[in-house]
């Protein structure tokens, strides 16, 4: 018993060492920018960077909106399919999983062949192409935004609580909002917080969208500056850190959590 | 078990009735509360991916043509081709190997129970902390002139760009992505020994069979399944990944997501069709590796309800 227990605590120390180890080269070459003393100068220079506050408010906004329109879609279209076409689930559960086939490199062409000219001009200007990076993390969003809700539905019953509710007068508007949406307010932060932690530094839409997002900020940082990256490289992790945080605390004893996001 | 599996279907059953009536025009209005879905669907995935399809199969003046397939197979992009599924490759096993070790020790090694949460957080964290700022910190701990780069140059006046190493080369981009494949195994594969019964470890054991013989011809077997199908999902998390090796590399190793980066700014000689046919390409190399893994779910999820 004794020999297992060593050789597992060596996998969980490899583990470890993985994990914190470019986190703490990050840390410690972030507070070099002075030579000889340790400083939050790299830091310093990038909260100051206007450039900073700007694509990091950019990518917040567009987190926020991707996070109202896909829940809306996403959570009206689960709630109809639990509660009224079940037969469409296979074919739903089907095109919630079709990110995975395509890349975002391979959807982000796809988008610009189709919304570069006529019918639907929208990448001819600003606000069409912002409505087109909404529409494209809603895309990559979907399939853990789906899961999530999904399992929040799975766990309350639908068809009792919507029938109470119409027993009692209420109508569409109020048993989704009241009764619906309360009941899955788990499922649904957790939704909220993953895919804020996928947009807001997500680079591959936005570079290639050419938009001002915080993605791109950072990649032209790391191009000229050499220990603010290692500072933004922190605090995303941070970032990251606190809405996996909250995603656990908010699942703890709930099903459907323990969600992965990937967008590299 | 079956009791329990059968009082869980009686209201599925019962929901299930529409069924017949959906044929029904009456029917059709309840299909129109999942129109935006599809609506959404047709416009931002169907309609996008499919004019891949059209667009690799036409030349700029919109005609037909086989041009672009078959300028698939020239030597520099499939080199791109090659190169990206090496490193998928690659990190897909290494990362699954090194996942489930690290799995196995916190789920079944028989530590205390807080490292098992701590290595499924960690795990949470680290496989969500992809892209741009991943490229920043291993640029930070081993480039150049990185932490651990610099401390042993100090130190032990040993160089290790002088010995064979480069963050920004197929290794280092390998040594990289590793850094969110081997969690997202651990995510992945720890509810399968979950999934592994002690009674089963039992009998064999009461049947004389060593520790070897167990894995050999019971725990593997079981896992296996699952284990090549996360393998896969680690192989396509791989393949797809642009934002790390752009970081990283600023856009000069050869990998095919770079290539179609390059394509759609317009860094090379610019042909769109081209673009879209390198993107067709990778479609299908995904297209069969989710087919392969959808094949192996199905096998393993008898094992695991």
């Amino acid at each position: 018993m004794r020999k297992i227990n060593l050789w597992a605590w060596f996998w969980i120390f490899l583990g470890a060492l993985y994990f914190f180890g470019p986190l703490y080269g990050a840390l410690d070459f972030s507070l070099r920018e002075k030579r000889g003393t340790l400083s939050l100068i790299a830091y310093q220079n990038v909260l100051k960077d206007p450039n900073f506050r700007n694509s990091f408010t950019y990518s917040t906004l567009i987190a926020l909106a991707t996070i109202v329109v896909g829940l809306l879609l996403i959570v009206s279209t689960a709630y109809w399919v639990h509660l009224r076409l079940p037969q469409a689930r296979p074919i739903v559960d089907f095109i919630t999983l079709l990110p995975f086939v395509v890349p975002a490199i391979v959807l982000v062409d796809g988008f610009i062949q189709i919304y570069s000219g006529p019918p639907f001009a929208l990448t001819n200007t600003p606000q069409g192409t912002n409505v087109l990076l909404m529409f494209g993390y809603i895309v990559t969003a979907m399939p853990y935004m789906y899961r999530s809700i999904d399992a929040g539905l799975r766990a309350i019953d639908v068809r009792t609580l919507t029938e109470a509710g119409q027993s009692l007068g209420a109508g569409w508007i109020t048993i989704l909002f009241r009764v619906i949406l309360p009941n899955i307010r788990t499922a649904l932060l957790s939704g909220a917080f993953l895919t804020f932690a996928i947009v807001i530094g997500e680079y591959t839409f936005a570079s290639l969208l050419a938009r001002p997002a915080f993605g791109p900020y950072m990649v032209l940082l790391g191009q000229d500056r050499a220990y603010e990256p290692a500072a933004l490289s922190i605090m995303s992790f941070a970032l990251t850190w606190a809405a996996m945080m909250i995603i656990q605390l908010l699942g703890r004893g709930a099903p459907g959590q323990g969600q992965v996001a990937v967008a590299h | 078990m079956d009791f329990i599996y059968m009082a869980e279907a009686t209201p599925a059953d019962s929901q299930r009735k529409p069924l017949v009536r959906s044929f029904l025009p009456t029917n059709l209005l309840v299909w129109l509360g999942v129109l935006p879905f599809f609506l959404f669907a047709i416009l931002f995935i169907l309609m996008p991916s499919s004019s891949l399809v059209v667009g690799s199969f036409q030349d700029t003046q919109g005609h037909f043509t086989f041009k672009n397939i078959v300028d698939l197979f020239t030597p520099s992009i499939l080199n791109s081709y090659l190169l990206s599924i090496q490193i998928s490759l690659v990190t897909a096993i290494v990362g699954a190997l090194f996942g489930f070790m690290l799995a196995y020790a916190a789920v079944l090694g028989g530590l205390p129970r807080w490292v098992r949460t701590a290595v499924m957080t960690l795990c949470g964290v680290a496989a969500n902390f992809a892209g741009v700022p991943l490229a920043f910190a291993f640029v930070a701990t081993l480039g150049r002139t990185g932490i651990f780069t610099a401390s042993l140059r100090d130190a032990f006046h040993f160089d290790i760009y002088q010995h064979g190493f480069n963050l920004y080369s197929f290794g280092g981009l390998a040594l990289t992505y590793l850094y969110f494949q081997f969690p997202l195994m651990v995510l992945i594969i720890a509810p399968s020994l979950d999934g592994l019964r002690r009674e089963w470890r039992e009998a064999s054991e009461n049947l004389g069979s060593s520790t070897w013989q167990y894995w050999r011809y019971i725990a593997l077997p079981i896992l296996l399944p699952s284990l090549l199908g996360t393998m896969i999902l680690l192989f396509g998390n791989a393949f797809g990944a642009y934002a790390t090796a752009y970081a990283l590399t600023g856009g000069f190793l050869d990998l095919i997501t770079i290539e179609v980066g390059n394509q759609i700014s317009g860094n090379v000689l610019y042909n769109p069709n081209l673009g879209l046919a390198l993107a067709l390409g990778m479609i299908v190399v995904m297209s069969v590796s989710i087919g392969l893994y959808s094949w192996l779910q199905r096998r393993t999820a008898r094992w695991l309800r």
